[in-house]
């Protein structure tokens, strides 16, 4: 029989998403600043920029600096904050038709827990994502997300103050990104995301300097994505709540690489700024994939990999 | 604002010196609403590197809907651009930016340098179109005749009658910079509004002298780009002031008044 409409929504903790294509934090605006390149309806979600309590500034330039199929960035996490982000940028989200998502980061578990707490009643908001790469200001700037405990603390911080799904967005900068995925869902995280950027840096050899003021910064893009597809993989056997992937997804083959290793739903990031229509032509490519293939759902392909 | 994403034709590739090109796009969309000092993000291949689009100032735009970009061959994408054919495609997205001004007061006077010289063509065409300033002055910099001659010529064609010329080697018009012609040519209890673009040295200089003598002063700036539409924040540039603050050279610029820049 024929497949002409593949079913394509996916779950993730209690809501559905019509598809599995959602846009990551930080490349993609709020949304508006793609709507001249794409059809935003036909999106699975949309997660927004990182939104901490107090407006961001961002670091000093050089900001960004181009590598071999990549890019390192090191923005710092420059927003609006969550006051002028509900007041200014929801409207306009929730007049879209597809879920949104908000990113947010703190300094301590308390930022966490506001932000929450502020988030969590706003309407148009579907679910929170939590980004745990930042610096825990009161243990030293480790990375919350490098330490098991203190990545379970922020999920329980989160959760505690949340009445929507609570998506933890894990750090490729660990040794054993399977221990912390383990501990969010220990913490109630309803989903777990990855990776965000690997640390890199580069240097100009003429000047001697780097050429990011910030010295290091995230790499992401096409570079990425097998690192991004074995944790993606490791992450979806170790723990039972849904995975979603990113790193490196720039068309519908590297997206369907991810769902065969286990992801639930993607995230595009880099490739919106090679392409801004990129998001919308991997929903078709996934969907023409299925048509190809015969298959009637998106959860026939989820998970897979044939070993 | 309208912008929009195609796959634009290259109707022409005119190599104009050594390492300077331009090429001439069929782009009907952003010919269409395209305004003097907008830009657009070029992908200069299809595969992954080099990975990002690369920023170009809209030179010219015509009423067939073509566009131009005139460019100096720097690094990997243009050098993919300058190899470009006739008849191959290239994917464009724009108009980016704010654009340029064009009601500024008194005499006006259009300052290039470089590959700087790109937008300030389709400004003072606008400029002589609108038949807006009492006067246009242009005045243009390279570093040799070879890369100056043609665009130059190109100013003179357009019917700009004040025309001053610099090169760093002597080879055409003054042997210096412009800075010496503006010191030279712009009396000083005149009103003008000068519009800037080229290195970011010689920007700075001008921004100076237009802050010395009260004259208003418009620069486009160049910063590193990832996205070109406001989605990664990598085009930050500091704020003139004490707050520390940020302005995106894609959004708020790449025109800016000279004055809201910190000049570093
Ligand atoms: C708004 C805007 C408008 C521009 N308009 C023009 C134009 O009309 N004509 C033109 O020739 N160039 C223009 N540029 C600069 C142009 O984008 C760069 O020269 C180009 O991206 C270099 O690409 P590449 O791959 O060849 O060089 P790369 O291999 O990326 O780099 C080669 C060298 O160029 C430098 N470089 C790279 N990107 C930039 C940049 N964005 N600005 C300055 N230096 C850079 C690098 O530091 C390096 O030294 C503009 C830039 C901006 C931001
Ligand atoms: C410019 C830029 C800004 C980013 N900002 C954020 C952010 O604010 N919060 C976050 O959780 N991740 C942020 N990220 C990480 C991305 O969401 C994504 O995890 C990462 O880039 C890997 O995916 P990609 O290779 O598809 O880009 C940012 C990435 C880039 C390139
Ligand atoms: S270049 Fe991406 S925000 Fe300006």
């Amino acid at each position: 029989m024929a497949v002409d409409k593949p079913g394509l929504s996916v779950k993730i903790g209690d809501i559905s998403f019509k598809n599995p294509v959602l846009t990551a934090s930080g490349t993609f605006g709020y949304g508006r600043e793609f709507e001249p390149f794409v059809n935003l309806h036909r999106l699975g979600g949309i997660v927004v920029k990182g939104i901490s309590l107090e407006p961001r500034r961002g670091n000093p330039p050089p900001r960004i600096v181009e590598t071999a199929g990549g890019m390192l960035n090191a923005i710092g996490l420059e927003n609006v904050g969550v006051q002028r982000f509900i007041d200014e940028k929801m409207d306009y989200l929730r007049g879209i038709g597809t879920r949104v998502i908000v990113n947010i980061l703190g300094d301590s578990l308390d930022d966490y827990s506001l932000l929450a707490e502020k988030v969590s009643g706003v309407a148009g908001i579907s679910a929170i994502e939590v980004n745990i790469s930042c610096p825990n200001v009161k243990k030293g700037g480790v990375a919350f997300g490098t330490d098991a405990g203190m990545a379970r603390a922020v999920t329980e911080a989160v959760c505690s103050k949340s009445a929507i799904p609570v998506i933890v967005k894990l750090s490729p900068n660990v040794t054993d990104i399977t221990a912390i995925a383990k501990a969010v869902e220990d913490g109630g995280a309803h989903a777990v995301s990855l990776i965000n950027t690997l640390l890199g840096m580069a240097i100009d050899i003429r000047s001697k300097r780097p050429r990011l003021a910030n010295v290091v910064g995230g790499l992401s893009g096409p570079a990425i994505k097998p690192v991004a597809l074995r944790m993606v993989w490791q992450v979806a056997n170790a723990v039972k709540i849904p995975v979603i992937g990113i790193g490196g997804i720039t068309t519908a083959e590297d997206a369907i690489e991810f769902l065969l290793a286990g992801a639930t739903a993607i995230e595009v990031g880099t490739a919106n700024f090679v392409d801004p229509s990129a998001t919308e032509k991997i929903v078709n490519g996934i969907e023409q994939y299925l048509i190809a293939n015969k298959m009637e759902n998106i959860n026939q392909l989820i998970g897979g990999l044939r070993i | 604002m309208t912008q929009y994403q195609t796959l634009a034709e290259v109707v022409k590739k005119e190599q104009i010196a050594a390492d300077i090109f331009r090429l001439t796009l069929r782009a009907p969309e952003i010919a269409g609403c395209a305004r003097p000092g907008q830009f657009v993000m070029v992908r200069a291949m299809a595969g992954i590197d080099p990975l990002l689009r690369r920023p170009f100032s809209i030179h010219q735009v015509s009423s067939e809907g073509n566009i131009q970009i005139l460019f100096k061959r720097l690094g990997k994408g243009t050098t993919l651009l300058a190899r470009l054919e006739a008849g191959e495609q290239l994917d464009l997205v724009g108009p980016l930016g704010n654009g340029f001004d064009l009601n500024g007061p008194g005499k006006v006077c259009l300052v290039g340098g470089g590959m700087g010289i790109a937008p300030l063509y389709f400004l003072a065409r606008e400029f002589l179109r609108q038949s807006i300033p009492p006067r246009l002055t242009v005045m243009l910099g390279a570093r040799t005749r070879e890369e100056l001659v043609t665009v130059a010529n190109d100013f003179k064609d357009l019917g700009v009658n004040d025309l001053s010329l610099a090169t760093d080697d002597g080879t055409l018009g003054h042997h210096g910079l412009v800075l010496d012609l503006m010191g030279r040519q712009m009396a000083r209890e005149d009103q003008w509004s000068v519009y800037t673009c080229g290195p970011h040295p010689m920007m700075k200089a001008v921004a100076e002298m237009a802050r010395q003598n009260e004259w208003l002063c418009s620069v486009s700036l160049e910063t590193m780009m990832a996205c070109g539409i406001s989605a990664c924040l990598g085009c930050a540039i500091p704020r003139a002031g004490l707050n520390g603050n940020y302005l995106h050279v894609c959004k708020d610029g790449p025109v800016f008044d000279a004055g809201e820049v910190a000049w570093l």
